[in-house]
């Protein structure tokens, strides 16, 4: 027998010593908390391991749903993969406004690197009329219908509503003027009330309204109760949800936000005039 | 199924029932009865949970140090509710955002804890499974009603499917906002308590104290 067999031999013999001891006693209590540890955490850790895979490409998945939804691409019940195959996707420096390739698109996520100080800018309070303290450096953005001739932008846009930050996209058409479609794929504002955000009624409305006035001016903005359709203003204004006026406020003052200089403004100025790249 | 184990698994369906009868569980029957789909998932995942859990620390149960037993069960049931969660972002992704913390809150929900140290504990393991699967589906009968009844007032809907046409969507139905919020599921588990133990009126506590009549010699 080698001295490998024996000293296993000999800790198996004391193993069961201890399990056959009383429960109360110290040994026993501290091996059987040492082995609900390590069965729990390799149960914990095997099916974490297993399943992120199938995670990471269902919030994949979910992500490009919305920015498909978002830029009307979907039939109902169409396939996403497919739908999104029309989709270019850019990294753009929020500073310079220009696209940039010094970030990996496939691995940068904006709202972990708002959160961490060298890819982030403070915001001064001001500023930051959408309520999100700190804002990326750079920002992915998506092209519709092929990068250098594209039918419509979709843009990622998050701000605080009443409860909770809103996360969404805004696509715009090709003239970088006109809203083609506004949707959130995250938020926990009030069902019913602030929670309308999600109703496809109310997300209609947003088609054909133009978020800039001919000075270049965001002028978007969501109003309380209904728009008069008489207003010279009416084609920048949504009809606000009922019940939900700090919501409704939210998403005015987030656009107002991301399509402004502070967010991807200066960007849309240099992409009309062709000096994005 | 023989006699014993019947009553076992029928028992917490209305008789002992775990949210109407031992009011365990209440916060997360209010927190995802807003849509049934959310409720069914909830109610799967709870079931599956206190199913397992039970068996599982049936299991081990005599081996189980009683200072720190507790702490044993807790473990076991956090693990598997980590393991529900998991499997849920996997293969239910859409409900399971909308679900989002009140999985991992299982946790805390009593009737687990509960139904461990109550049965698990002093019972072999098949039959401590069949406490688990029956409580699980008193609770989840409660949470279906309750989901039920908010869903179709709240949003006129079903499962997703429009039953009552609301104004919001161009119907003539006229939306009890309400019954989107966490405090009418409060209303209906009380209403569905009073019904019950009108029905059953075994279930009806002794009061734990009685006011005095005013003794009028006292006042002057």
């Amino acid at each position: 027998m080698s001295t490998d067999d024996k000293l296993s031999g000999s800790m198996l013999a004391r193993f069961k010593s201890t399990m056959d001891q009383p429960n109360d006693s110290t040994e026993k209590t501290l091996l059987v908390a040492i082995i609900m540890c390590l069965a729990c955490s390799i149960v914990v850790a095997g099916a974490a391991v297993m399943l992120r895979p199938i995670q990471e490409s269902n919030a994949a998945l979910d992500r490009k749903r919305n920015i498909v939804q978002v830029a009307g691409l979907l039939a109902e019940n169409g396939d996403v993969e497919a739908a999104f195959e029309n989709v270019a996707s850019r990294m753009v420096n929020l500073e310079t406004g220009k696209f940039s390739t010094d970030i990996d698109g496939s691995t940068y996520d904006q709202y972990a690197a708002s959160r961490n100080p060298d890819m982030s800018i403070a915001l001064d309070k001001s500023e930051d009329i959408a309520g999100i303290g700190r804002r990326a450096l750079y920002s992915e953005v998506y092209l519709i219908g092929g990068a250098d001739d594209f039918e419509q932008i979709v843009l990622p846009i998050h701000g605080l509503g009443l409860w909770s930050t809103l996360y969404g996209f805004v696509s715009l058409s090709s003239d970088l003027t006109t809203i083609s479609g506004l949707k959130f794929y995250a938020h926990a504002e009030t069902p019913g009330l602030g929670g309308e955000v999600d109703n496809p009624v109310w997300q209609g409305k947003w088609d054909g309204k133009l978020a800039f006035d001919d000075t270049g001016e965001v002028q978007i903005e969501v109003v309380k109760g209904v728009v008069d359709p008489k207003s010279s203003q009416a084609i920048y204004q949504v009809d606000g949800l009922a019940g939900a006026t700090l919501t409704s406020r939210g998403v005015s003052q987030l656009l107002r936000f991301w399509l402004d200089e502070q967010g991807f403004g200066t960007f849309l100025q240099n992409l009309k005039q062709g000096e994005a790249s | 199924m023989d006699a014993e184990t019947k009553k076992v698994v029928y028992d917490p369906l209305v008789d002992n029932n775990p949210i109407t009868l031992q009011i365990l569980g209440i916060c997360s029957a209010l927190a995802v009865t807003t849509t049934l789909a959310a409720s069914l998932l909830m109610c799967l995942a709870l079931t599956v949970v206190v199913a397992c859990s039970n068996a599982s620390i049936s299991m081990i149960r005599q081996h189980v140090p009683s200072s720190i037993r507790i702490i044993v069960q807790m473990t076991i049931i956090a693990s598997l509710v980590i393991v529900v969660d998991q499997l849920l972002k996997a293969f239910a992704y859409d409900i399971a955002k909308t679900l989002s913390v009140f999985v991992g809150l299982i946790i805390t929900n009593c009737i687990v804890l509960g139904r461990a140290e109550a049965f698990a504990m002093k019972n072999p393991p098949m039959i401590s499974m069949f406490d688990g699967l029956g409580n699980g589906l008193g609770y989840s009968l409660v949470l279906i009603i309750v989901g039920t009844v908010r869903e179709l007032f709240g949003s006129g809907t079903l499962l997703g499917y429009t039953i009552l046409p609301s104004v919001n969507d161009g119907g003539w139905y006229y939306t009890n906002g309400l019954m989107l919020l966490p405090p009418s599921a409060f209303f209906i588990i009380g209403l569905m308590i009073w019904g019950i133990r009108s029905w059953k009126a075994a279930q009806v506590e002794q009061p734990d104290f009685e006011i005095q009549k005013k003794h009028h010699s006292e006042v002057v």
